[in-house]
């Protein structure tokens, strides 16, 4: 233990603290913008600056270890003059439009010049940086270069984390910048659209694509505009609109919907059970008739473009299935248009998602037929509540709506689809009633929880050993995929998702740190337990669909709707 | 006025690359001195000896020896810092050219006292031709073997590699050095944790200048007593120093520390050419810009009278008064704008803002506030920035406005603005 004085209060820390969370530890926050608790530090913002008694140049106090004795000043003349120059200095080079940010509240920028009330004037010749354009190409991200403070938060998560490197650094000193190299937009890089650089921005340069404005122009349009909402936004709506992370608000949702003007709202889950069905019987057929092992899941498109792009050789083993909300998108234009005798012309689907990548998914050429798109519009959970602030919803007090018809309430393992390990435990479920004929004593596939970048496991189905992985992160499944190249896979199953803690953890939820997605994560499993139905072959309107339409899993009809094919598209790294 | 050739002691003397001259002069008697030694014997020797780096920072070499030599590790490095990006500086490359030996037994000195068995030689990527005379050093040292395994029957391995510079300025900070051999951008690290602690490869790493290392062998057979008692009782030994600019004789000079900056100018460098004195830049580009009536100076590493001046690489660039020092100065901000790596906001965005607002005042539309302005982001800037390249590029424009303060002052006031 080290003890060390900071603002004259004394503390005692572990050695090895940095004098950021000692200060913290003595109830003092000092202001930051490159550092973020997930990552490693950078220390490049050098907003965090304090003044430590001895030294001549001042610390930042997110890289600089506590040391005994050490005297600490966090709001000395100094810091402050350093603090209210580099905050000149970013400004200076800053486009400074918060009342037209999509950040305008929640940047972190504009939180320290709020804390410090910094209405000095600017003493440096503004200049805006970059080129006045913004990065529109993508459709999951959106860059804007005039709001980037070069914290390399993006390039962090990017590059270490998700290990895409779509984005770099090129130029130097003042021209520094950070994204796409060699000045190209990020549609033509190999960005795979996670959204988790968004996640990491502090400020308004990387933002989730906004397709909020053609949503609200078809809500009055007077086609019927039903939307499904995804597994984990439930768990993350409530936090995006301030409230504590995990937070469970599904009726409210279904309510706020209603009042925005959608005249369905269903319930993902429903396909996430279809998903199980379809790709639990895949599985088992490949079991059987030696198809391409390990199948691995295809929920997550994000994970989809990087197996595309860096894996092709390993397409073949991935489930032919869509995901869940590709499954629903052409469900509710096929079967839910002849259940509501409407034309599929006349009926615009929209899903409310966690994630960045499905905006991208829903453009896919194989999402659609018939000249009509499957999806016609994809909301993120921070655009739904933006939404909802803008139609001047009270939350808080919303009373708790219910699904529509005909696709009900899901199952518990539907609702599980939002965390990292929930796909796997779902298909467990049902895999192995299917198989063995008997009912599953414990239904909490526990070993498959939690967040280890790669969980591992091997259970008994009716004598049959099947291993299974779980990679979540896609660092974490380039592990994986590496020895599945190889061959040297030990695994049978795999479930992969794109974002660190699945679901839960999208590009397009509120912002994110691994506290708040344990809380996200807890919520997720106490849904499933509080469920009268947690096994998704026992949901009655999937039992419908299939007596009614489909016929069976993996049936012809199954292939052309719920079914998918995929493309190379190694060629942008060779 | 006589030199004090120690590390220039080979330069000229031999055929670069004959072990056979080398040893008839006394190469490899350090290495043989050291490795009949204990490391830490050894390490007490440079300790003792006061040596402090020729790089720029004058950071006692012992001590930094001494840290690695501490450190539990599965690997560690020597890297020597033969990136001499200083403007107006070329030491470390006739070193290398006219006595490559030398450093090849100061590196293997270096990685016996700490207990390293790989050396790696960061050379400037404006030095390709260097490669090759490196090289056949390394090759013809191994051969007697002076150098890869056991080396003189001692049982200590040691290797040297060639590694080519980055091609910016900021790639010979030592951290950024580091980034740039493990393939990455170069740009520093935050410190701590130190190199030798933390450095190529997450291994504990001793980075040291060429020249530092050019002095080890002399120590080793000369005794640290003799090396201190050359130069001065803060840096010990001799210095060498670039002689260029307005001057009739330049080149590379050796002289013992402490040496006077009038005697270097008008005694080695046999007066200024084309004029009168007007200013001397000490160091290289980051190096404070002295008056006429400043040269009455001892040069050592630091605490240089009043002005607090530092020595930096040894670099001293004569101006005569046919400039105007205004312009001098931009063209060294303009230089550190170019060369900031990017990655702190005080320097990336402070480096264009400090030579912005030198123009405004050199155009003659400057304000006193202005000159406030300037000083204070100065202040931030070396107080905040992360890497020695922002925290002392201000230095210029600082030691010209107190220097020059009138040239400054009259602009301001728009009497004499020269246009
Ligand atoms: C911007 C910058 C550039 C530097 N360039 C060099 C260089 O070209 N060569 C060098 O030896 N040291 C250079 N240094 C100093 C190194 O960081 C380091 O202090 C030195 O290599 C240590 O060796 P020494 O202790 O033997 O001097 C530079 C430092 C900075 C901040
Ligand atoms: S990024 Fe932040 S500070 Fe900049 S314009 Fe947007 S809200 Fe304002
Ligand atoms: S969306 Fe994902 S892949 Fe694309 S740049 Fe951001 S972090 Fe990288
Ligand atoms: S885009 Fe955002 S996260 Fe990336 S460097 Fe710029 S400010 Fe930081
Ligand atoms: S001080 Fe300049 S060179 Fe050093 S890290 Fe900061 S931007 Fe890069
Ligand atoms: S938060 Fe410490 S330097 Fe950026």
């Amino acid at each position: 233990m080290v003890t060390l004085t900071i603002d004259g209060q004394s503390v005692t820390v572990k050695d090895g603290t940095t004098l950021l969370d000692a200060a913290s530890a003595a109830g003092i926050r000092v202001p930051t913008l490159c550092f973020h608790p997930d990552q490693k530090v950078k220390a490049n913002c050098r907003i965090c600056v304090v003044e430590v008694e001895g030294m001549k140049t001042l610390a930042p106090a997110c890289s600089t270890p506590v040391r005994e004795g050490m005297e600490v000043r966090t709001i000395s003349q100094k810091v402050r003059m350093a603090r209210k120059n580099i905050l000149e200095l970013i400004f200076a080079h800053h486009s400074k439009d918060c009342l037209q940010c999509d950040k305008n509240g929640t940047c972190e920028l504009q939180a320290i010049a709020e804390e410090m009330h910094f209405d000095y004037a600017v003493r440096y010749p503004v200049e805006i940086k970059g080129d006045g354009k913004k990065d529109l190409s993508s459709p999951s991200v959106t860059r804007d270069v005039s709001k980037c403070i070069d914290c390399n938060r993006c390039f962090s998560v990017c590059n270490d984390v998700q290990t895409v490197c779509a984005l770099s650094r090129s130029k130097r000193g003042y021209q520094t910048l950070v994204g796409p190299a060699f000045g190209k937009e990020l549609a033509e890089t190999v960005c795979i659209g996670c959204g988790q650089c968004v996640q990491a921005c502090p400020v308004g340069a990387l933002t989730v694509h906004d397709d909020r404005d053609e949503v609200w122009s078809m809500l009055d349009s007077g086609k019927e505009v039903v939307v499904q909402i995804a597994p984990a936004v439930r768990v993350t709506l409530a936090e995006a609109l301030g409230e504590d992370p995990g937070v469970i608000s599904t009726g409210r949702v279904i309510t706020a919907l209603r009042r925005l003007g959608f005249d369905k709202v269903f319930d993902t889950d429903f396909s996430a059970d279809l998903t199980i069905m379809e790709e639990g019987t895949e599985f088992l057929n490949r079991l059987k008739n030696g198809g391409a092992l390990p199948m691995i899941t295809s929920c997550s498109p994000g994970w989809i473009k990087f197996c595309e792009t860096f894996y092709p050789e390993c397409l073949p083993h991935l489930s032919t299935c869509k995901s869940p909300q590709g499954m629903f998108g052409a469900v509710i234009k096929t079967y839910y248009a002849e259940y509501a005798a409407k034309d599929p012309e006349d009926i615009y689907s929209v899903s409310v998602m966690p994630c960045t990548a499905k905006k991208f998914e829903a453009k896919r050429p194989e999402m659609g037929r018939d000249g009509y798109r499957d999806i016609d519009a994809v909301l993120t959970v921070q655009e739904l509540a933006k939404m909802i602030r803008y139609a001047g919803i009270d939350f808080g007090a919303l009373r708790e709506g219910t699904f529509d018809e005909p696709f009900g309430t899901g199952s518990g393992a539907g609702e599980i689809f939002g965390s990292t390990g929930g796909v796997m435990e779902a298909a467990l479920r049902t895999v192995y009633e299917v198989v063995t004929g008997k009912t599953l004593e414990n239904l909490d596939f526990t070993v498959v929880r939690g967040f280890d970048g790669v969980k591992e496991a091997a259970f008994d189905l009716g004598g049959k050993k099947v291993r299974v992985a779980v990679a979540h992160g896609l660092g974490n499944a380039r592990k994986v995929m590496d020895a599945v190249r190889a061959g040297e896979a030990a695994y049978d199953f795999i479930e992969i998702m794109a974002c660190p803690g699945g679901c839960i953890g999208g590009g397009g939820n509120p912002i994110r740190n691994w506290k708040k997605l344990s809380r996200r994560m807890e919520a997720v499993y106490r849904l499933d337990k509080a469920l009268p139905i947690r096994k998704s072959h026992e949901n009655p309107a999937v039992q419908r669909i299939y007596r009614d339409y489909l016929t069976e899993p993996n049936s012809e009809r199954c292939h052309e709707l719920l079914h998918t094919s995929y493309v190379d598209r190694s060629d942008i790294v060779k | 006025m006589e030199e004090v050739r120690i590390a220039l002691r080979n330069v000229g003397e031999i055929d670069p690359v004959s072990v056979e001259e080398f040893r008839a002069r006394g190469g490899f008697e350090g290495l043989k001195r050291a490795l009949s030694m204990g490391p830490k014997e050894v390490i007490d020797e440079i300790i003792a000896s006061k040596i402090r780096g020729r790089g720029g920072a004058g950071f006692p070499v012992g001590l930094k020896w001494d840290m690695v030599r501490g450190m539990e590790a599965d690997q560690k490095y020597i890297v020597c810092n033969a990136d001499e990006g200083e403007p107006a500086t070329n030491k470390d490359r006739i070193l290398m050219s006219g006595d490559p030996l030398s450093l090849m037994e100061s590196m293997t000195i270096a990685g016996y006292a700490v207990g390293a068995t790989k050396g790696l030689i960061y050379l400037r990527a404006e030095y390709p031709y260097l490669f090759p005379v490196l090289r056949e050093a390394i090759e013809a040292a191994e051969q007697s073997g002076f150098l890869g395994r056991d080396i003189l029957g001692s049982g200590f391995d040691f290797s040297v590699a060639l590694v080519s510079g980055g091609g910016a300025y900021v790639c010979g900070e030592e951290t950024a050095l580091i980034e740039s051999i493990e393939g990455k951008r170069g740009e520093s690290r935050f410190k701590p944790p130190y190199p030798g602690a933390i450095g190529l490869y997450d291994r504990p790493t001793v980075i040291n200048n060429v020249e530092t290392l050019m002095n080890i062998p002399a120590i080793l057979t000369g005794g640290a007593e003799w090396f201190r008692s050359i130069g001065t009782s803060d840096s010990s030994g001799t210095k060498l120093f670039t002689l260029c600019g307005n001057l009739n004789r330049r080149g590379i000079f050796e002289f013992p520390m402490g040496v006077s900056l009038r005697d270097l100018i008008f005694d080695v460098g046999e007066g200024v050419c084309g004029g009168e004195l007007l200013a001397v830049q000490l160091g290289g580009g980051s190096g404070p810009i002295l008056n006429a009536d400043q040269i009455d100076v001892g040069l050592e590493i630091d605490h240089m009278g009043p002005h607090g001046i530092a020595l930096g690489a040894g670099g001293v660039m004569v101006i005569n008064d046919s400039h105007d020092i205004l312009d001098i100065v931009e063209n060294t901000m303009e230089f550190f704008a170019d060369e900031s790596c990017g990655k702190c906001t005080p320097c990336r965005e402070g480096t264009i803002q400090l030579l912005r607002l030198l123009r405004k005042i050199k155009s003659g539309r400057g304000r006193v506030s202005d000159l406030e302005n300037l000083e204070e982001l100065a202040e931030v800037m070396t107080m905040a920035s992360l890497c020695g390249l922002g925290q002392s590029s201000p230095i210029p424009l600082i030691s010209a406005l107190k220097n020059f303060n009138e040239e400054f002052v009259s602009i301001l006031e728009g009497r004499c603005a020269p246009w």
